[in-house]
């Protein structure tokens, strides 16, 4: 038997929702309809303060992508981070209607990674960190899309 | 122009570029300072106001104790890649207000080894961004030269060319810090930092430093041989919609980018039009941002790039020399010096005395753009 262990999130004000379901808390201007992320106080496009919080939606289109080949400095990356290090992808995301977001990608292939492919929300551990995770994008299942 | 006098580059001093162990950047400051005094044929005291900068290498007012203790007002800028920048604009403004006749711009820095490592907190963002492994101004390059690359038929081979023709030109410049040619397939085959960014692709944090003397009205004849003429100088930040470094997440709704502002604004204050420069220096932190930075300042369309920069144009004895000292990746990025690095360039290209690396076509008409962190630039137009 493993012990069931819930991992904690990287910053609870960034994902919301369960493991299971994660969403990414975004915000939406009450006057111009401008969404963000991570979630503002104000709106930088109109800079109403009328804004609220908004779970955004998990699935986009990768509208650009790279592969990050050395290893970050510690800070801001976490010691153990530097340590494990493996390249990984990096994209942002179009979430439809919304905005796009930066994230990491589960896919460090660059022969796999193409702009516009549907990519999916998720959440991959913390480098350096084990007990915690934050999120990432994974390439949708071919039987998804 | 604003006011009725003139500004004039009257003297230049450079600190060579590269790795300097013991001397501190504020030494090279001063070192970069007395040259261009000596340019222009005066003392320090004879200067009436002072600004200056660094990002990591201290304050630039504390040079004073090196320079002389004169009480000359001297304002400290630390404005990211745009405080050279941010020093000539403040330095400007006082000349063209009559505040002073005399100033002196001084940019420097002294960077450790490798990328740097910004702390998100001081970028108003949570420390999550960087424990994921987000907050690197490589990956924001890559980032939108991937996408630019998609959009506008930009090639790999045309990568390799920008970074080719900086080495080219930095062998020629004795202040650079990377001075050995590299063919494109070097380029092209060496190790990839951030696709599709090779290492020969990047610029490295490195140490510099560069000083300016301007004057105003009856003093620009008194003091400098050929005068190069202050046009404009223009500096703006981000506007909603524009794809900036640092940005975890970016609107769908795009605008232009701070250097598309900065840079319009530039050519209209000075009456000039981007199709009457003769040579420019522009922000290559990578061979892509040469690329981009190109149509953003106007200089040619965006997609044009690709057939420009193939046909050999932006090389030294083309239509449109771009970054003849060998710009950000030959000669590295000490972040205060940069912007003033591009303007002591065109500085000795109009003036006819860049050596080894002249323009061989008659200049008059010269255009810097420097562009940072967290999306700000700043853009000249001079003319002699």
């Amino acid at each position: 038997m493993t012990e069931t262990h819930t991992p904690q999130l990287i910053d609870p004000d960034v994902i919301g929702g369960s493991p299971e379901e994660p969403r990414l808390i975004g915000s939406v201007c009450a006057r111009c309809g401008t969404v963000t992320f991570p979630r503002q106080r104000s709106c930088p496009r109109c800079t109403s303060e009328d804004v609220q919080a908004r779970e955004l939606a998990t699935r986009g289109e990768l509208w650009s992508w790279t592969i990050q080949c050395f290893a970050p400095k510690a800070p801001p990356y976490l010691p153990g981070g530097v340590d494990e290090f493996e390249p990984y992808g990096v994209g942002y995301i179009e979430l439809p209607g919304e905005v796009r977001v930066e994230a990491r990608l589960t896919e460090s292939d660059p022969d796999r990674l193409r702009i516009g492919m549907l990519m999916d929300l998720t959440l991959i551990p913390v480098p350096g960190a084990p007990d915690k995770v934050t999120f990432a994008f994974r390439p949708a299942c071919q039987e998804d899309e | 122009m604003s006011g009725g006098e003139d500004v004039a580059v009257v003297g230049v001093g450079i600190h060579a570029f590269g790795r300097h162990d013991g001397v501190t950047g504020l030494e090279m400051g001063a070192i970069a300072a007395r040259r261009a005094l000596a340019d222009a044929g005066i003392a320090w005291q004879d200067v009436d106001f002072a600004a200056g900068g660094s990002d990591a290498a201290g304050n630039a007012d504390t040079s004073v104790s090196i320079l002389g203790l004169t009480g000359v007002p001297f304002i400290n800028v630390k404005n990211g890649c745009a405080t050279g920048g941010s020093a000539l604009t403040t330095a400007h403004a006082m000349l063209v207000s009559g505040a002073a006749e005399v100033a002196l711009v001084v940019g420097f820095d002294k960077h450790p080894r490798g990328a740097f490592n910004p702390l998100p907190e001081e970028w108003g963002i949570g420390s999550w961004y960087g424990e994921t492994g987000l907050m690197l101004t490589t990956q924001f390059f890559a980032l939108k030269i991937q996408r630019y690359m998609a959009e506008h038929g930009i090639s790999d081979s045309t990568l390799a060319k920008v970074a080719a023709k900086a080495f080219e030109n930095g062998a020629r410049n004795p202040n650079a810090w990377r001075r050995n040619p590299l063919t494109e397939e070097e380029i092209l085959g060496a190790r990839m930092v951030n696709h599709p960014l090779t290492q020969y692709m990047f610029c490295s944090p490195g140490e510099g430093a560069v000083a300016l003397v301007l004057a105003r009205g009856s003093r620009i004849r008194e003091l400098a041989r050929v005068p190069v003429y202050l046009r404009s100088v223009a500096f703006r930040t981000r506007r909603f919609g524009s794809f900036e470094v640092f940005s975890p997440s970016i609107p769908i709704e795009s605008a232009p980018s701070a250097t598309t502002e900065a840079a319009a604004a530039a050519f209209e204050e000075a009456g000039i039009g981007p199709g009457d420069v003769d040579v420019a220096q522009i922000q290559d932190t990578e061979s892509g941002a040469e690329v981009m930075h190109l149509a953003e300042t106007g200089l040619c369309e965006h997609g044009e790039q690709e057939a420009l920069i193939q046909s050999g144009a932006t090389e030294l004895g083309g239509r449109l020399p771009i970054n003849t000292d060998g710009g950000c990746l030959a000669c590295g990025e000490p972040i205060g010096a940069s912007g003033l690095r591009q303007v002591h360039e065109i500085v000795l290209q109009l003036r006819g005395e860049a050596g080894e690396r002249q323009v061989p076509k008659a200049c008059r008409v010269g255009f810097t753009q420097v562009y940072g962190a967290p999306g700000v630039s700043a853009c000249t137009v001079l003319t002699v």
